[in-house]
């Protein structure tokens, strides 16, 4: 049976650290845009920590969210693709290919998650980042499309491996640079084709939702709901 | 047909194309001017990278869409107009419908760039051409983007066709009164029109199907440029009320250019006999009622997305209704509705200035619907935390004054090159008996006998002219 790969989030082991944003922007060649360019909304993270604030100072509480491309079964940005540049691959990624997309930007604003980040300029990288570039990923010239592919080029070397020793993977034996970087394994990945996978089985969670589920994209990543919190001195 | 009366009317519509003031050319050095800075600023936009215009994360299309929308609205000017008088024969069209067809054909062409100017990579806009390609792609034909380039292309095509049917006598009119490399120009373009009956015929079937075949087009067309933005799931485009009133909208807008294209040439080239008050009090009624239409569809579409309530329409509702974008929506509610209601329905208000100026205020006001529509709502999506705010930088406002200068030079330049008012359709309209109501006009016109070729009376073919 074909993969299928997800992720579920556990929200209450999130603690909004971001080395998930730094491992993905080492992994994946995504280039830093400098000051002024983030200022102006140029700024691409194919992850990033959703902060939302709740109660009024001093009862402050911070929710973090990491929000990386939702990988929908349905996804909206495929269909408007005018060149297929974005599309489904064999195992249900929603793939983006650099080197077909014109730069219509039209999947970006169809995508709801807003995961989706254009290269507005061709990128650049502030010395020395520029000698740590991961050969095993493209670099995207400008006017082109680019999103979280959960590290695609893992998942290929890792299934070639497994084929070559005619063999599944195991669950667990593969991580995007996310999750392998999360210091308290809040991002669980996995193949959701396998009953058996940790991911699997968080995805029927009864804290599990998937977020703006009522668009129906169908995403592939579950959030993990936190537990209800209760203050110390409330005992 | 009274013969008397044809010839005045064609020297006085072909005495623009072989006198030429020195306005002509400051107004076509000024406009080109203005073209070759946007031509510039693209170029330095292909050079540096589509960042150098404010598009930005979440707001992904700006100026250059809202252009495209616009300009693609204002093509409605032409088919839809002069197609329909044509089909109910309203006799008052006549000096009209070149005016309002030469405006589509440009109006298209221009907004048809904006598709590719707003491109990444503007060099492989070709892969958006269904051509069989050594990979065996195609365009993905389920994207309202590749049935924009259908509509837009058919559009285009079938408005070409529409504006140069009806030119056919004029340029063999021109032909036989011109010389030298004007005579081969015409020559060519009339196409070897002699003016017999079986070709008035013909030319008479063929505007009846163009002018059948273009309005759903005219209609698809606008409704595919709304299907961008309500195919897509985002808060406020996704309503099924955009097609009907893209397509209102649009008409209301290419009226407005219309008149304040008639007002310019009645005084730049002296047309007041021809573009009469009449036809600026009926085209002003036309633009009444599409003004009535259109506030119609916008109180529509308020008015579900306020009762339905729900929070992420209700973030974009809120943020035009009394939000950072509230000043736009307010002026375009004044420029479309109010400015052109209060002159327009008063008769004593419906004159040509008063055209004009209500004119001037839809343009405005539709150009800024065009803006509240596509920019809030992807500034305002369904996660608070990605919203986002957009603003334009000068390349893209270089880009836009340029296309607004590219549509004075063009139609400058197709005005000198073909009588702007269709001298066959008009002297077709001519009264072949001299009743007592349009004697003292025909008098003014009367002057000599002329030997040129004109259509038989009212459309009925008759035996070859003596």
């Amino acid at each position: 049976m074909a993969y299928r790969w997800g992720m579920a989030v556990d929200l209450d082991k999130c603690t909004g650290c971001e080395a998930c944003v730094t491992a993905c922007h080492a992994e994946n060649n995504i280039p830093t845009v400098g000051a002024g360019q983030a200022a102006r909304g140029r700024a691409m993270h194919w992850i990033r920590v959703e902060r939302y604030y709740e109660g009024n100072f001093p009862d402050v509480r911070v929710k973090f969210r990491p929000v990386l491309c939702q990988q929908c079964d349905n996804a909206p940005c495929e269909a408007v693709c005018p060149t297929y540049a974005a599309h489904q691959n064999e195992d249900g990624l929603n793939a983006q290919v650099y080197n077909r997309c014109i730069g219509t930007r039209y999947c970006a604003n169809a995508c709801s998650y807003n995961v989706r980040f254009f290269n507005f300029f061709n990128p650049e990288w502030p010395k020395p980042l520029h000698l740590q570039l991961n050969p095993d990923v493209s670099i995207r010239e400008v006017g082109v499309m680019e999103k979280c592919t959960f590290c695609v080029q893992r998942i290929k070397a890792a299934k070639t491996t497994a084929k070559a020793e005619d063999r599944k993977l195991v669950d667990g034996a593969l991580q995007p640079a996310c999750a392998q970087a999360c210091p308290t394994t809040a991002l669980i990945f996995g193949d959701l084709n396998d009953p058996t996978s940790r991911v699997a089985r968080l995805s029927h969670s009864p804290r599990g939702s998937k977020l703006l589920e009522d668009l129906g994209a169908e995403p592939k990543i579950t959030y993990l709901d936190k537990q209800p919190w209760h203050e110390p001195d409330t005992y | 047909m009274n013969r008397t009366l044809t010839k005045p009317i064609a020297d006085d519509l072909i005495r623009p194309l072989f006198q030429t003031s020195i306005w002509f050319y400051a107004i076509v050095f000024a406009a080109a001017t203005v073209v070759a800075c946007g031509a510039a600023a693209w170029g330095y936009q292909i050079w540096f990278g589509i960042g150098v215009a404010g598009i930005r994360w979440p707001v992904f299309w700006g100026f250059y869409l809202v252009n495209f929308v616009f300009w693609i609205g204002i093509s409605h000017a032409g088919t839809l107009i002069s197609a329909i008088l044509r089909l109910v024969n309203a006799g008052w069209r006549r000096p009209v419908t070149r005016c309002a067809e030469a405006i589509t054909v440009f109006a298209l062409m221009i907004g048809a760039m904006f598709p590719i100017i707003h491109l990444g990579r503007p060099w492989l806009a070709f892969w958006l051409f269904p051509y069989p390609s050594a990979r065996d792609i195609w365009p993905n034909f389920r994207s309202p983007l590749a049935w924009d380039f259908f509509a837009i292309n058919t559009y285009l095509t079938g408005s070409v066709l529409f504006l140069f049917l009806p030119m056919i006598p004029d340029f063999a009119l021109l032909r036989d009164r011109s010389t030298g490399w004007r005579r081969k120009l015409y020559g060519f373009l009339a196409f070897g029109w002699r003016g017999t009956t079986k070709q008035w015929n013909r030319l008479e079937s063929a505007m009846q199907i163009m002018a059948v075949a273009i309005l759903p087009v005219a209609v698809s067309v606008h409704t595919i440029v709304s299907f961008d933005f309500s195919m897509a799931a985002v808060p406020m485009w996704h309503s099924t009320i955009f097609g009907p009133y893209f397509v209102a909208g649009a008409i209301f807008s290419g009226i407005a250019a219309l008149i304040i294209a008639m007002a310019v040439l009645r005084k730049t080239l002296g047309l007041e006999k021809y573009l009469q008050p009449l036809h600026f009090d009926n085209l002003g009624k036309l633009l009444l009622l599409m003004c009535i239409l259109w506030a119609y569809f916008v109180f529509a579409e308020r008015l579900t997305v306020w009762y339905g309530n729900e929070p992420s329409e209700m973030a974009v509702f809120w943020a035009t209704q009394r939000g950072a974008y509230a000043p736009f929506y307010w002026t375009m509610v004044v420029c479309n509705f109010v400015i052109p209601f209060i002159i327009l329905a008063n008769p004593r208000t419906r004159t040509i200035l008063g055209c004009v100026i209500a004119s001037f205020g839809v343009l405005i006001g539709m150009w800024l619907e065009r803006f509240l529509i596509i920019v809030p709502s992807l500034a305002h999506k369904q996660l608070p935390y990605s919203w986002g705010s957009y603003g334009p930088r000068p390349t893209e406002i270089t880009i836009m004054a340029a296309t607004f200068a590219g549509m004075v030079l063009l139609y400058a330049l197709f005005s000198k090159f073909v009588p702007i008012i269709a001298i066959w359709e008009l002297k077709a309209g001519l009264p072949s008996r001299l009743d007592t109501a349009t004697q003292t006009e025909a008098s003014l016109l009367a002057t000599r006998l002329d030997s040129e070729s004109f259509p038989p009376e009212s459309g009925a073919p008759r035996g070859a002219r003596p």
